[in-house]
């Protein structure tokens, strides 16, 4: 099925269940779904579990959700800088539960729940303290431990330009977590800032095949009317 | 052994690790001191840079109009791209650590073990909040890891150790170490003193709590 393409954010998210888990693209501010994360945070969805890198930075997007106390559980490789101040407070009063997760680790833990991989075994961790407790294996004379995937209810990704399809292709490194996490949840909202007809993507190129995309939520004016697009679709 | 009568400079450290990259490497460098070894890399070794947030062939950092904030590494620095450069997305980017295509990783450190172990990612502090990113990730997934790190604490204690009192980050994965006072090759017979910088044999085994195999 095509999919649904908007140009108002709060529709795109508007879906979002409390109790949700949603898979947040981005590193730093590179792939950054911020519009997507503002219109949640504007939504009312809260006890949700949330994935993302980090956790949160100064005082936006979020770092406010989490301000809220409507993010329940954080699961991220580096939820520690030097303006996560409301993870912090969140965290320091026990009111957030943390899984730290290294981050090659949660990459490769998406890419399983998108694949339909049950666990897997990966050297990352082993022998440390995020390891503890888990199951772990010896192969050919060296250490591994099993590691399950994250499925996630709802993605919020960026990418720089979607077609009518829901193809999509990224910008630089606002790749990182995007395609991963398109793949691993029920339902993908992708923010583009360029839609364009079926077509004006090189099939060679597209990074995001449209059958993980379930909702586009085009920022800049789109090339012809959405209406349209959805037509050729 | 090589050895000069004064401890190295962190230009100087950096200089001797970019030295001993091998030509067409392709090699990541951690965030802090590991970074400066990228200014000593020469165009005719032909080393490619790898980014943890996908993206080989990073060029330096980017000045002015080169600004772009879609393209940053991994300490969210904006960066700039060389050409022949490629991007691809985080499972990809750390299959390729993980996967051992990597010929070299360079990493700061708390503290190595005589043994490899490699303690980056947390001092154990009570009531620090845990946060790891990739170095655990990087640190067994190279072909090598090197340290490079100062020898002493700030009170002068080794950070070569026995055996690590901070929490492990990867076990046995260190091969090097490069230091201001010296360079320790770490492999199945113990280590080995490279060079030794402002610091004679006898100081050294003195103050490093491991057993050290310097040769005249």
């Amino acid at each position: 099925m095509a999919p649904h393409f908007t140009t108002d954010a709060a529709e795109a998210v508007a879906g979002i269940a409390d109790g949700s888990t949603v898979l947040i693209g981005g590193f730093g501010n590179a792939g950054q779904p911020m519009e997507l994360v503002d219109a949640l945070l504007q939504g009312g969805a809260e006890h949700l579990t949330v994935v993302n890198n980090n956790a949160g930075q100064a005082d936006e997007g979020l770092a406010l959700l989490i301000k809220e106390r409507r993010v329940e559980r954080i699961i991220c490789s580096f939820p520690r800088q030097a303006d996560s101040w409301h993870f912090d407070a969140a965290y320091r009063a026990g009111e957030i539960a943390l899984e730290v997760v290294p981050q090659g680790n949660l990459a490769e833990r998406l890419r399983a729940a998108g694949a339909g991989i049950g666990a897997f075994f990966t050297p990352t961790g082993y022998g440390t303290e995020l390891a503890e407790g888990k199951e772990t294996r010896t192969i050919d004379g060296r250490g591994y431990v099993l590691e399950y995937p994250i499925h996630g209810d709802v993605a919020l990704i960026k990418a720089h330009r979607a077609d009518a399809k829901g193809n999509l292709v990224y910008r630089k490194t606002a790749r990182n977590f995007g395609p991963v996490m398109a793949a691993a949840a029920t339902h993908t909202i992708a923010q583009v800032s360029e839609l364009v007809a079926a077509g004006e993507l090189d099939p060679e190129n597209v990074v995001t095949p449209g059958i993980y995309v379930d909702t586009v939520l085009a920022l800049a004016p789109a090339a012809t009317p959405v209406s349209q697009q959805k037509d050729q679709a | 052994m090589n050895r000069t009568d004064t401890p190295l400079s962190k230009p100087e450290l950096a200089a001797l690790v970019a030295a001993d990259i091998a030509p067409g490497s392709f090699v990541n460098l951690g965030i802090g001191q590991p970074t400066l070894v990228a200014d000593h890399l020469t165009p005719e070794q032909d080393v490619t840079l790898h980014t943890e947030n996908g993206m080989l062939g990073m060029g330096p950092a980017a000045r002015g109009d080169e600004v772009d904030p879609e393209l940053i590494n991994a300490g969210k620095i904006p960066v700039t791209e060389l050409a022949g450069a490629a991007y691809f997305h985080h499972a990809d980017s750390f299959a390729m650590m993980r996967g051992g295509h990597l010929d070299v990783c360079v990493l700061g450190a708390f503290q190595v073990s005589a043994g490899g172990d490699l303690a980056n990612w947390s001092t154990g502090a009570p009531g620090a909040i845990p946060a790891v990113g990739g170095a655990m990730d990087l640190a067994i997934g190279a072909k090598e890891t090197w340290v490079m790190m100062s020898l002493f604490t700030k009170d002068g204690a080794s950070k070569l150790v026995e055996t690590l009192s901070y929490p492990a980050t990867g076990l046995g994965c260190v091969k090097r170490v490069y230091t201001e006072s010296g360079v320790f090759l770490i492999g199945p017979e113990g280590v080995r003193v490279r060079s030794a910088h402002g610091i004679d044999a006898d100081e050294l085994r003195r103050r490093v709590p491991v057993p050290l195999t310097i040769e005249a």
